[in-house]
């Protein structure tokens, strides 16, 4: 087949998005309201994730040994906790080290020089790969014989893992819903563009018009009515996102030990997929409502 | 050229609307279809123009064989036919010119050809000087020449008009057929749906007459035949 006149292709596609004006306005809104809810979503889980990297900087627990057990032993026991699943390293701190590293923080440390090695444990540091089986491995470490105790700080760690996973839950459930919801509002706003142009088109075909150059202007209008949502909608969540990051930052916040992951550096990749995900529902959209044209 | 072999056409709600129909017409014939409300006349057409299949028969038309047609072929074959209704349909808000335009368009024509065509063609159906003018600007035999006009306008083989001149006073009537006349005279083959007794024997031209889905009367030079008046 010899070339389309794009020209008039997109000019149709154009002039309808003007003519159709309320209709197209409304279906923008209602992607750009979608796309900002799924990508809140999406963001908070993000940043969420980039807090769970920042705590496992200091994903590591203490390993005390049995005080019967002399140093030599003690230090034998290094290879057994290696052998545990997602153990990184394992470091042996003797009493001594311990006593000391332990007056050192404290303010008047002359006060405890006298305290006898005997108070302090042999232990071992444990530094894991995957702070979310944290929990499994220290149950395992636990089991090695010698080791009498064990003790970390794993609410916030676990607090996180947990609001991290429910909240991808509810991205990708939102994702679903939301993209359903869009497709069905272009549909719609399509839908109502070719019941519009009924007559224009039942002429068309009589004219001999094939069912791409029927379709082409339909599809350009979703497409246009996507991409304008995606783009919209990606400098509205840029806006909202630097103003909640200036709220985190005021002294008044209460979560100031959170870091934002800055925008910026997500900049690009939000802007991929919210024009993907417009072009997805604006041509989409069209082609379903269109597809009843294909086979006139 | 249209051959129908042994057409059948049976509509969902199992109305017969055709039963049996054989016939031929060649290129640069001038044709009228006669027959009663409801005998199959308009079906006829539907079936020609591909908006329609046959239920049973065979069915060819310039050169495609719309039995074993491929639905991306249609528009080829509907852009060798051109079609005119009783209602004109014309895009209301376009001016005469822009309704040929668009027609051309529909057909990804290239914009050089449609300066070209489209006054040459307006000048042919006698609308030169009204070229601007919307459809609620003219008199229905205006806007019934603008039809043709669009009909034309992508120089198809065939011209097909279903009750061209349904909505057109006698003396409008006469002006269109002898438009089609003339049109026909240039080397477009011309396929008349009427039941205007007076304007089909006032030309001496070749009359099909069906009559409940059947094929009563063939005769070239003939007269309004029609059993049931
Ligand atoms: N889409 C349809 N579905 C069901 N029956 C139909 C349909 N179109 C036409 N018919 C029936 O088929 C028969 C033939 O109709 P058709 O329109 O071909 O008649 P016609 O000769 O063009 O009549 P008229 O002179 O009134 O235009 C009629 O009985 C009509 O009711
Ligand atoms: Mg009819």
């Amino acid at each position: 087949m010899k070339r389309f006149n794009g020209g008039y292709l997109i000019t149709e596609g154009l002039t309808a998005i003007v003519s159709h004006g309320l209709m197209s306005f409304v279906a923008i809104c209602i992607i750009v309201a979608c796309l900002i809810i799924m990508g809140s979503f999406s963001l908070v889980a993000v940043n969420i994730n980039y807090n769970l990297g920042l705590l496992e900087d200091k994903n590591e627990f203490l390993a005390y040994i049995d005080e019967s057990l002399d140093d030599d032993v003690a230090r034998g026991l290094q290879s057994d906790i290696e052998a545990v699943d997602n153990v990184r390293s394992v470091t042996f701190i003797s009493r001594t080290e311990a006593k000391e590293s332990y007056i050192a923080d404290k303010e008047d440390s002359a006060l405890y020089e006298d305290l006898p090695d005997t108070v302090f444990r042999n232990r071992f540091s444990v530094q894991v790969d995957d702070i979310e089986q944290m929990e499994t491995t220290i149950d395992q470490v636990e089991q090695v014989s010698g080791i009498v105790k064990v003790s970390a700080d794993l609410e916030v760690a676990q607090g996180f893992v947990v609001a991290r996973n429910v909240l991808s839950g509810i991205s990708l459930i939102m994702v679903v819903v939301l993209s359903i919801v869009s497709v069905f509002i272009v549909y719609n706003t399509i839908r109502l563009a070719t019941f519009h142009r009924r007559e224009e088109i039942a002429i068309m075909k009589m004219c001999g018009a094939t069912n791409g150059f029927v379709c082409w202007p339909f599809v350009i209008e979703g497409l246009v009515i996507g991409l304008a949502g995606g783009l919209i909608a990606f400098a509205l969540q840029w806006a909202i996102y630097e103003l909640i990051g200036k709220a985190a930052e005021s002294p008044a916040a209460s979560f100031q030990f959170l870091s934002l992951v800055p925008f910026g550096t997500m900049a690009w990749s939000v802007l991929g997929v919210f024009c993907l995900a417009g072009f997805s529902i604006g041509v989409g959209g069209s082609l379903l409502s269109i597809r009843k044209f294909l086979n006139v | 050229m249209i051959r129908l072999i042994d057409v059948y056409k049976e509509y969902e709600n199992g109305t017969k609307a055709l039963k049996g129909i054989t016939t031929r017409i060649d290129d640069g014939e001038f044709v009228f279809l006669v027959g009663a409300s409801g005998s199959g006349k308009s079906t006829m057409i539907r079936l020609i123009t591909g908006e329609v299949a046959p239920t049973h028969g065979r069915l060819m038309v310039n050169g495609y064989n719309l039995n074993s047609i491929r639905q991306k072929q249609i528009p080829f074959m509907r852009r060798t036919l051109g079609v005119i209704f009783q209602d004109f349909r014309l895009i209301e808000k376009k001016t005469a010119a822009e309704n040929l335009i668009f027609a051309m368009q529909a057909v990804d024509a290239p914009p050089r050809d449609i300066r070209k065509r489209v006054p040459y063609v307006l000048d042919l159906v006698g609308l030169s000087g009204k070229e601007q003018c919307l459809p609620s600007q003219m008199s229905g035999g205006e806007q019934q020449r603008v039809a043709i006009a669009r009909a034309l306008v992508n120089n198809p083989r065939m011209i097909i008009a279903d009750e061209p001149t349904g909505n057109l006073d006698p003396e409008r009537s006469l002006e269109i057929m002898l438009l089609l006349e003339r049109i026909n005279a240039l080397g477009t083959t011309i396929l008349v749906v009427t039941h205007e007794k007076e304007l089909v024997d006032r030309f001496s031209k070749r009359v099909i007459a069906i009559d409940k889905g059947q094929l009563i009367n063939d005769e070239t030079g003939g007269y309004y035949k029609n059993e049931t008046v």
